[in-house]
């Protein structure tokens, strides 16, 4: 049986870890959305310095560990005198990273749109960009959603690498909860609990809006 | 060390594992101090070595350079210099590799004749092995950047941060010492060490035996305040063997006396 009183004895503890690890997440959810749609314009746009850019930036990101690029943040920037908690650098890091994930599944949904729409708009006279927003879009936008929802998803449980830089979150509290009672299955299994609080609502939200477009269509 | 204090932590299901590990290898002895009517400094004078266990991984106290090969430290020195004040040149010492896990076994298997390894005298380790007088009092204490306004542990006041690592009793020690301070919790010591060094925090505690290593590898860092809590250390030696225990404290005062002591220390060890 689970020892309840790890949870209730340490709860200060639980709750500030998870309080963070919200924050994290939130911060997280919208900086890498901008910057993931941001890309994933770049690497659609007809200027192929931009594209250039936009493959640079999601093949060099994407291919390295989450924990790496948290610890350039974190440490790495300290050589150019730049010093970031890891609280801070730990978000930095989870955001660039997400994004590059996002990025592509942006990208992947807007080019599945058949070509013949972008052209049948450009033809009525539209330009690009309101092509883009009134034709091809709002198309892309349903095959883009559950991918990205996915990357919403790693994005809170990825957030768990934070607490090996000191980032405060919920799993270095798991850490220091752990050596204060030595009672390891338990105190983790509590850690898992919390993080289903925040992604079971999360996954049933992108499963909603995922339904609701189907329908609208 | 933190991590022999984690194995304090572990408890007694440790010391009584290798109680029982070591009831059970007997056989395994090398004779070195088979049983403990037999004199075993006749012992080790007619083998002509004295087997010391000291660890290798421990920069300062037992560390086997990588280049060289030699195992060297202030252990190491200093169970030669006791080797020779009970034997003379009569006897060679052998060094043998003990961890934290397996420096009791070893010893009471008489894999090892004794233990100079960084290994703190508690009384649940006196259960089991008996220890010489203190050889090093070890202690938690600060390293940090030479010319720091934290001079000791009264300084860690509100609004400075200090580091250490899970897992070991170093971080509830500070927050008993310095309560407003703000504590931050690293995997390993590299890694408080490259947070230290990167302006993560203000001071990084643990005990001072590792603290020295690390100013050693960086002569920007300093250990500054003395101790704030207390881990002598002990030359461990099998249950039982007080003829050799005295000779080791005989030896150990004469070394303190001699100025012998000293020289070795201040070799090793920079304050």
């Amino acid at each position: 049986m689970l020892d309840f009183s790890i949870l209730t004895d340490n709860i200060d503890l639980y709750m500030k870890g998870f309080v963070n690890t919200i924050k994290i997440s939130i911060i997280g959810l919208v900086a890498s959305f901008i910057l993931g749609n941001l890309i994933a314009v770049f690497r659609l746009a007809p200027v192929k310095l931009l594209n250039f850019i936009g493959a640079v930036y999601v093949e060099v990101i994407r291919n390295i560990p989450l924990i790496l690029t948290g610890f350039f943040f974190y440490n790495g920037l300290s050589y150019f005198h730049i010093n970031l908690s890891g609280f801070i650098a730990g978000t930095i890091a989870l955001s660039i990273y997400t994004a590059a994930f996002i990025a592509e599944a942006v990208r992947a949904g807007i080019q599945s749109v058949d070509k013949g729409q972008l052209e049948a708009a450009r033809s009525t006279g539209l330009t690009y960009t309101q092509a883009m927003r009134y034709v091809v879009l709002p198309q892309a936008i349903k095959i883009v959603i559950p991918p990205i929802g996915n990357q919403f998803l790693n994005l809170v449980k990825n957030s768990s690498i934070l607490g090996v830089f000191a980032g405060l979150d919920l799993m270095y509290y798991a850490d220091l909860i752990h050596e204060k009672t030595w009672i390891t299955f338990d105190t983790y299994i509590f850690v898992g609990m919390f993080y289903l609080i925040l992604t079971i609502p999360l996954s049933l939200l992108v499963n909603y809006l995922e339904r609701r477009l189907a329908r609208s269509s | 060390m933190g991590k022999v204090k984690k194995w304090l932590a572990a408890g007694l299901v440790f010391i009584l594992a290798a109680a029982l590990v070591a009831g059970c290898g007997k056989s395994k002895s090398t004779g070195g101090s088979g049983s403990a009517s037999d004199d075993p400094i006749k012992k080790i004078e007619d083998r002509g070595k004295l087997v010391v266990g000291v660890k290798y991984d421990t920069y300062l106290f037992g560390y086997k350079d990588p280049k060289t090969g030699n195992v060297e430290g202030f252990d190491v020195d200093i169970a030669k210099a006791i080797s020779k004040k009970i034997f003379g040149d009569k006897v060679k010492v052998e060094l043998k590799e003990v961890t934290s896990k397996t420096r009791i076994p070893m010893l009471q298997n008489g894999d090892v004749d004794m233990v100079v390894a960084t290994m703190t005298i508690s009384p649940d380790r006196k259960k089991v092995v008996d220890f010489s007088d203190v050889y090093f009092d070890a202690g938690q204490s600060l390293l940090v950047k030479k010319g720091s306004k934290i001079k000791s542990v009264k300084d860690l006041t509100k609004g400075t941060k200090v580091l250490t690592v899970k897992g070991a009793t170093s971080g509830d020690n500070v927050r008993k010492a310095a309560p407003d301070t703000t504590v931050l919790e690293y995997e390993n010591y590299q890694e408080a060490f490259t947070a230290l060094k990167s302006g993560k925090g203000d001071a990084l505690t643990t005990d001072n035996s590792i603290l020295y290593g690390m100013a050693a590898q960086d002569s920007n860092y300093q250990v500054v305040g003395g101790t704030f809590t207390k881990e002598p250390y002990g030359i461990a030696m099998k249950k039982g063997n007080t003829k050799l225990v005295k000779a080791v404290n005989k030896a150990l005062k004469e070394l303190k006396d001699s100025g012998e002591y000293d020289k070795i220390k201040n070799k090793w060890i920079k304050e």
